[in-house]
Order: structure tokens, then C-alpha cells, then sequence
């Protein structure tokens, strides 16, 4: 395949700030504020990435997410956990049937720095073990010194060894400097078969922020507007309350519209959001915020 | 697909979200504000002002005769004596005081300004009422240094400065009037517009409440006939004035041959010329801050639209889907994006110009956004297969109504958007630096944006050419059509 990533379309950093800003300006208020939180809560990643994983506190993780907070009627599950390979198997057991999805990062997560046939090993070993969705990190330092190529054909390769999981491409656009890398980065990952793009491991900062999800979310849309295709989104790291979450939501709202507006096609990466959206939904019952003692913490 | 023409159609909506009004302080009847003090009109005539969201009285306001008028020009021009005399420092400090109160208050203004005028609660309380306190406080640095600003020229104020302001940005105009004459020594006379006086009568509250002397300034209501008045009395010094070309074209008739001085501020139909190189997401957003922003009643409004032929389908696409996100209706909520049209005689205006571009051919595009049933409103609209010759393209229509044109080569554009009576403002959108500076030398306008539109700002010089009027209102520039040299 052999289409031109130099030449894309451009951004000017101050207007999307200003975009950006708009969106979190929106005044979301009573029932359409509950309604945007339990959107966002049936949309998290619930995550735990660390050195530290056990068998145990991954087990525990699952049932955060099967059981949010039992004290709430009507809410949500989220929409998958998200975990290293070695505890996709723990993970894909504990949450027998429900309807969670198990996703597993890999390909050298997060730096990526190793060989494509180590990174295809460890996405098939992550797929092989049960996961529903791989998320994969983009090789940075190819794509900085302007090999494309490499790039694309790496997600492309990936995406084979994924077989029937959906593949999510990390673009770590911490790490990419400019809007403009942004939107090439989320081009190369689009055409090369991406299901979903995603802006961070969490392991950089900054992780996601709006200006950047914008700029995805745009290349989504002109993609669609081209092939009729739709291509996901999930922003991921530094998103750790409700307000900011609504902005997001209102920002997916506003530029992508109702047919994203759920969790086949939008997803949030994170790990303490869940307790402070319970947090608001408590208090849009009771009209009183709870001591976050009240919400267990897995 | 659930709508193949809107395939970005939004789902959720918001609740409403009103700002809270029970916090303002409004009289049921405003009378004159004449030498420090509120007096009733010598006529004993009330005009009301009205909301134009809901078609609701808000309050009775006095109508300024003959009388008043004299009475208010005698009282400035007996303040001037000392207030022209007392230390600038001193002056400044009445200055700040007034723009310190402005900020104090400002959650009130910004409400007033909604309720009275129809903009979105979020212009008025993000631009409008900071940007006015910003114009009080940067003048009131001027005070003590005018010597620095004309070196070696000795400035003297005027005397009695007559004021004439609009109704699309009350607040902010009656700023970028009074703090400059205020800042050079000059007494005021101010006249703000029939359909929006509460904000300028809630700023002569402050005004009196910051001890400022009596008489320094005075602000009185009516219509026309009362500008007329100001305009053609004789102990005026100087006219400025923001409005129509039209009122411009005859009070520059009315002061020829007298002593006064004039500034002129006038309509507007401004070019906003997007580039293929142009940031394209970014240069929609911007078509669309350049005209909707204060429903289209902005002299400087980006009104005509150019477009390079090679992209022009994306943007419209773009702007299109752009568009239907845009929240129409009441002004005091937080969401709202565009607010009520300011008067029942300006939709009138508006909606005569949509029936001229539809008689001439014009395609026409509106946003199928809900209005409400009371007030005044109007749909975001753009119409598109237009010429250089479209009525629609040559006049001011002042409302939310964008013409589009598209073009091919530099100099076609340049000719286009020079062939204009009118040369306010102006929006370049291209990633090329050399681009933007060619176009800034060869575009006939006061103002030109590059990657922006309508942008503001207390230390900008802001005004026209041709018939956009003269004189500019706004950083150091601002201060000189208010003093004269020995």
C-alpha cells in the first residue's frame, strides 16, 4: 500500500485550544448529567497496568467492574478491563458471564522498542489467551524519523495477529509533539486496519487531553466522510474525573455525533474515574456527596 | 444511517441551564443621568425597552428632549473647567475606580446585557463585560503619560465629547467611548441606543457611586431624535459616533463647517478569505466565530466568505455540519451558541435580505434548529451561487446571514474583497507566513485577523476605511481623536 502520510491534512494549535475550550464551557446540568455519566461509566477501560499485577488484585478489578457500586440501581458495568498478557487468562475467567470485555495491552508495551516478531508474538500470546481487544503501541521512534512505511506496516502486521480480537492502536501523542503528528499518526493507524485509536499507554505525560483527542476524533470523522467506515476512539491517562469526562463526551457529542455516543465506539482509559462518576451518581440521588470511603476501591 | 445529509447528527441534549437573574437590581422607570445626578425628562415621556428574547417590558425608560440635551451638554461643559485642570494622576484614579466596579458588578452586567439585548449569556459575561472593564483600566494607565504618547506635542482635551453608541455591544461601546475621552480630560455626553439602554444607565450608577465629579459625564436616552440633538448642539466639541453609514453619512453633513471634531465607526461587510493551505477544521470554526458571534450584529462581522475552489466542498460540508451543532435560543442559557435577534425591526431587515438572496438566485442553507415562539430569532443561515453583484453580498444585512463566494488565484480574491464601498475588517486563513503578510498590505481594511476573527482588545487599535468610517477607538490610537495640539 502506498499512500502519502506526508501530506495531510494541517492544524493550527491555537484554534483547537480555543475549540477545545468552548466544549468545556458547556453547562451540563440534572438529568442530562446523569445520563452523560452513565454513558461514561459503561465506557471505561477499568486498568491496571503495573509491574505489581497478581493474580489477586486483577480478580478484584473484575468484580469492581462487574459491581460498580451495588448501592446504585440501573447503572452500568463498564465496558472492558484492560491488563498486561499474563493476566488476560485471570481476567477472562474471573468475568465469565458477564458481558466485560477482556482487553490486553501488547507489542513491547509501553515503548515498543523491540523487534516485530517478538511484538507478533506477544499479540498472538495476548489473543490466544482470550483477549477481546489488543492495544497496541505505534513504534515512535520510526515514526519521528519519518519511516512511515515501517509504521504502518507494523500495524498492519499486528492487526493479522490479532485474528478475531479488535486491535486499538496507541499513538502515545505525548510523544508526538505536534497536532500535525497527531493527525498523521491517526491516518498510518486507520489505513493499516485499526478498530479503535487511543492516545496514551499512561505512561507518559502528558497523556490524553482534549486538543489531541479533538484532532483524532476529526481524522475519524473525514475518515467516515471518505468510506463510510467508522473508526473508535479512546482516550486514555489523565482522565480522572467526571467533569472532565463530560467534557470529552460533550466534545464526542458535538463533533462525531450519536453514532459514537456508546461504547462500541468510544472508550475512556482509566482507573480512578469509575469511583468519582459513582461519586456524582450518588449524589444526583441522595443530593448529598458521600465520604469516598463509601466506594470500594479495587 | 439514520440521516444521510447530517451524519453527525448530536444526540444528546443538554438540560437548560439558565444563568440565576435574582441577583440583579432593576428599577421599573430610568430617568435622565444629568450632572450626578437621575432626573426626570422635561417632557415627562418614557419609551419601554424590551426583552427581545420574550417580547416582555423590562423597564420604562425617559425619552431626552431638546431640554435634557441642554441640560446635560451645560452641565459637561461647566465640569470640564475643573476636570480638564486636575491632576492627571487624580483622573486616573476615578478611571480605575469605575472599571474596579465594573469587575465587582460584572455577574449583574452580564445578565442586564442579555436580558436587554438578546447575545448569549456566555458573550456577555466572557467578552463583553471583561472586555469593557479592560478598556477603563488600560485608559486609566494613559492619564499621567499623554505627554509620552505625543512627545513634544503638548495634547489638550477637546471640551464636551457627544457619544453615540449602538446596540450590538451596549456596554463594551459605551467603554471604548468614555474611557479614552475620560483619560484625556474631556467631559461626556453619552447616548446609548433605544433598544439597549439598561447596561449604560447601570454604568451611571457606578459612575455616581465612584465619586466621580458630577457632571463629568452624562447619560441620557431616547432615539434619533435625541442623537440629533447631541449632534447639532452647538457646545459640542466632539461627535463620536458607532452605528450605521447611513446615520454616519448625516451627521458628518450635520458638524461640516463647524468647530467640531468627529469620529466614525460605521457598517461593515467584511471579507473572510479561507486558503487551500488553511487549517481547514480550524478556518470553519473561524467562519463561524466571524459571523455568528453576537448573532451577526457585529460591524466587523465576517459576512462575506471566500473560499479557494480547490477545497470548497470540504469547507462548506464542514461548515454545514458545523452549523447544526450551534444551540439557538434563550440567551440566558449557559449552552446557548446564538441568542435572540436584538430587535423586531432588525429580523425585519434580516428576513428582507434572505427574501432579496432567494429572489436573486441565491441557495440557501439554514440549520433545522427549533426557534422558540415568542421573541425574535433566526435561524444560522449561508447562501451560496452568489456573485460580487448579489445585493446580499454588497450590503450590510447584520444578522446571522453569511454569504458565500469561492475563488481561484490571489489577485482574484484581493480585487473581490477590495470591491467594497465599505473596509472594517478582514480574516485571512492560510499556514503560509508570507501569504498572510502579502494580504495584510493589500487588503483595504482597519483590521485584518490572520488564523482568527474578531478578536478584541483594550491596547488594539480598532476602525475603518472608506465608508467603514474614521478615526479609531482603542489603544494609543485611541486617544488621539480626543485631544488637540498647541
Amino acid at each position: 500500500m502506498n499512500i502519502d502520510f506526508s501530506k495531510i491534512p494541517t492544524y493550527d494549535t491555537l484554534g483547537v485550544i480555543e475549540r477545545v475550550n468552548r466544549f468545556g464551557k458547556r453547562s451540563i446540568k440534572n438529568s442530562s448529567k446523569v445520563e452523560g455519566l452513565k454513558l461514561a461509566l459503561s465506557m471505561i477501560d477499568l486498568t491496571t497496568l503495573e509491574g505489581k499485577d497478581t493474580k489477586g488484585k486483577v480478580e478484584q478489578l473484575c468484580y469492581k467492574a462487574m459491581h460498580p457500586h451495588d448501592a446504585l440501581q440501573n447503572i452500568p458495568t463498564v465496558a472492558a478491563i484492560c491488563v498486561y498478557p499474563s493476566m488476560v487468562s485471570i481476567a477472562k475467567k474471573a468475568l465469565q458471564g458477564s458481558k466485560i470485555n477482556v482487553a490486553s495491552v501488547a507489542t513491547a508495551f509501553p515503548s515498543g522498542q523491540s523487534d516485530l516478531k517478538i511484538k507478533l508474538a506477544d499479540t498472538k500470546f495476548a489473543a490466544d489467551q482470550g483477549a477481546d481487544e489488543i492495544d497496541m503501541v505505534i513504534s515512535r521512534g520510526k515514526f519521528l524519523s519519518g519511516n512511515y512505511q515501517y509504521v504502518f506496516d507494523e500495524i498492519a502486521a499486528v492487526k493479522e495477529a490479532c485474528g478475531k480480537a479488535h486491535l486499538k492502536v496507541i499513538l502515545e501523542t505525548g510523544e508526538l509533539e505536534t497536532l500535525d503528528n497527531v493527525r498523521r499518526a491517526s491516518e498510518i493507524a486507520i489505513q493499516a486496519g485499526a478498530d479503535f485509536i487511543k492516545t496514551s499507554t499512561g505512561k507518559i505525560q502528558p497523556a490524553a487531553t482534549l486538543p489531541v483527542t479533538y484532532v483524532m476524533l476529526d481524522t475519524i470523522k473525514d475518515h467516515y466522510l471518505k468510506t463510510g467506515i467508522m473508526i473508535g476512539m479512546k482516550p486514555a491517562g489523565g482522565i480522572s474525573t467526571s467533569k472532565i469526562a463530560l467534557q470529552y463526551l460533550v466534545m464526542l457529542n458535538e463533533v462525531l455525533g450519536e453514532k459514537w455516543m456508546n461504547k462500541e465506539y468510544f472508550r475512556f482509559g482509566a482507573s480512578s474515574l469509575a469511583n468519582d462518576i459513582l461519586m456524582q451518581l450518588v449524589k444526583s440521588e441522595t443530593g448529598f456527596y458521600q465520604s469516598a470511603n463509601y466506594f470500594s476501591k479495587d | 444511517m439514520a440521516n444521510k445529509n447530517k451524519p453527525f447528527k448530536a444526540s444528546w441534549s443538554y438540560d437548560p441551564a439558565p444563568e440565576s437573574t435574582d441577583h440583579i437590581q432593576l428599577q421599573k422607570k430610568y430617568d435622565l443621568y444629568i450632572d450626578g445626578k437621575f432626573i426626570k425628562p422635561e417632557s415627562g415621556k418614557y419609551f419601554d425597552t424590551i426583552n427581545p428574547a420574550n417580547d416582555e417590558i423590562i423597564a420604562e425608560i425617559a425619552i431626552a428632549e431638546k431640554e435634557d440635551v441642554d441640560k446635560a451638554v451645560k452641565a459637561a461643559k461647566s465640569a470640564f473647567k475643573n476636570w480638564s485642570k486636575i491632576e492627571p494622576k487624580e483622573r486616573g484614579k476615578y478611571i480605575y475606580r469605575i472599571a474596579r466596579l465594573i469587575q465587582e458588578r460584572a455577574r449583574e452586567f452580564a445578565v442586564i446585557e442579555s436580558l436587554d439585548g438578546g447575545k448569549p449569556i456566555r458573550e456577555s459575561r466572557d467578552i463583553d463585560i471583561p472586555l469593557a472593564a479592560n478598556h477603563f483600566f488600560y485608559y486609566a494607565g494613559w492619564t499621567d503619560k499623554l505627554e509620552f504618547a505625543f512627545p513634544n506635542r503638548k495634547p489638550k482635551p477637546l471640551g464636551v465629547a457627544g457619544q453615540i453608541i449602538p446596540w450590538n455591544f451596549p456596554l463594551l461601546m459605551a467603554a471604548w467611548k468614555l474611557a479614552p475621552a475620560l483619560a484625556t480630560g474631556n467631559t461626556v455626553v453619552l447616548k446609548p441606543a433605544e433598544t439597549t439602554p439598561l447596561t449604560a444607565l447601570k454604568l451611571a450608577e457606578i459612575i455616581r457611586d465612584s465619586g466621580l465629579p458630577k457632571g463629568v459625564v452624562n447619560i441620557i436616552t431616547g432615539a434619533g431624535k435625541t442623537g440629533a440633538e447631541i449632534v447639532n448642539h452647538p457646545d459640542i466639541d466632539k461627535i463620536s459616533f458607532t452605528g450605521s453609514t447611513a446615520v454616519g453619512k448625516y451627521i458628518q453633513k450635520a458638524v461640516a463647517g463647524t468647530n467640531k471634531k468627529i469620529t466614525l465607526e460605521l457598517g461593515g461587510k467584511s471579507a473572510n478569505i479561507i486558503f487551500e493551505d488553511a487549517a481547514i477544521d480550524q478556518a470553519v470554526e473561524g467562519i463561524i466565530d466571524a459571523i455568528f458571534f453576537n448573532q451577526g450584529h457585529v460591524c466587523c462581522a465576517g459576512s462575506r466568505l471566500f473560499i479557494q475552489e480547490s477545497v470548497a466542498n470540504t469547507v462548506i460540508q464542514k461548515l454545514k455540519d458545523r452549523m447544526e451543532t450551534l444551540m439557538v435560543g434563550d440567551p440566558m442559557d449557559k449552552n446557548t451558541d446564538i441568542g435572540a435577534i436584538n430587535s423586531k425591526r432588525q429580523l425585519k431587515t434580516i428576513e428582507n435580505y434572505i427574501k432579496i438572496g432567494l429572489n436573486e438566485g441565491g441557495e440557501i442553507f439554514q440549520t433545522d434548529c427549533i426557534l422558540p415562539e415568542k421573541g425574535n430569532w433566526c435561524k444560522p443561515t449561508l447562501f451560496l451561487n452568489l456573485s460580487q453583484s448579489h445585493t446580499i453580498v454588497q450590503e450590510e444585512i447584520f444578522g446571522p446571514v453569511l454569504a458565500i463566494q469561492t475563488f481561484r488565484t490571489i489577485e482574484e480574491v484581493i480585487e473581490k474583497a477590495n470591491n467594497t464601498p465599505y473596509g472594517l475588517a478582514a480574516g485571512v486563513w492560510t499556514q503560509n507566513g508570507s501569504k498572510i503578510f502579502h494580504m495584510t498590505q493589500k487588503l483595504k481594511a482597519g483590521v485584518i485577523w490572520a488564523n482568527t476573527f474578531n478578536k478584541f482588545d483594550a491596547t488594539s487599535p480598532f476602525g475603518g476605511y472608506k465608508e467603514s468610517g474614521f478615526g479609531r477607538e482603542g489603544g494609543l490610537h485611541g486617544l488621539k481623536p480626543y485631544v488637540k495640539f498647541e
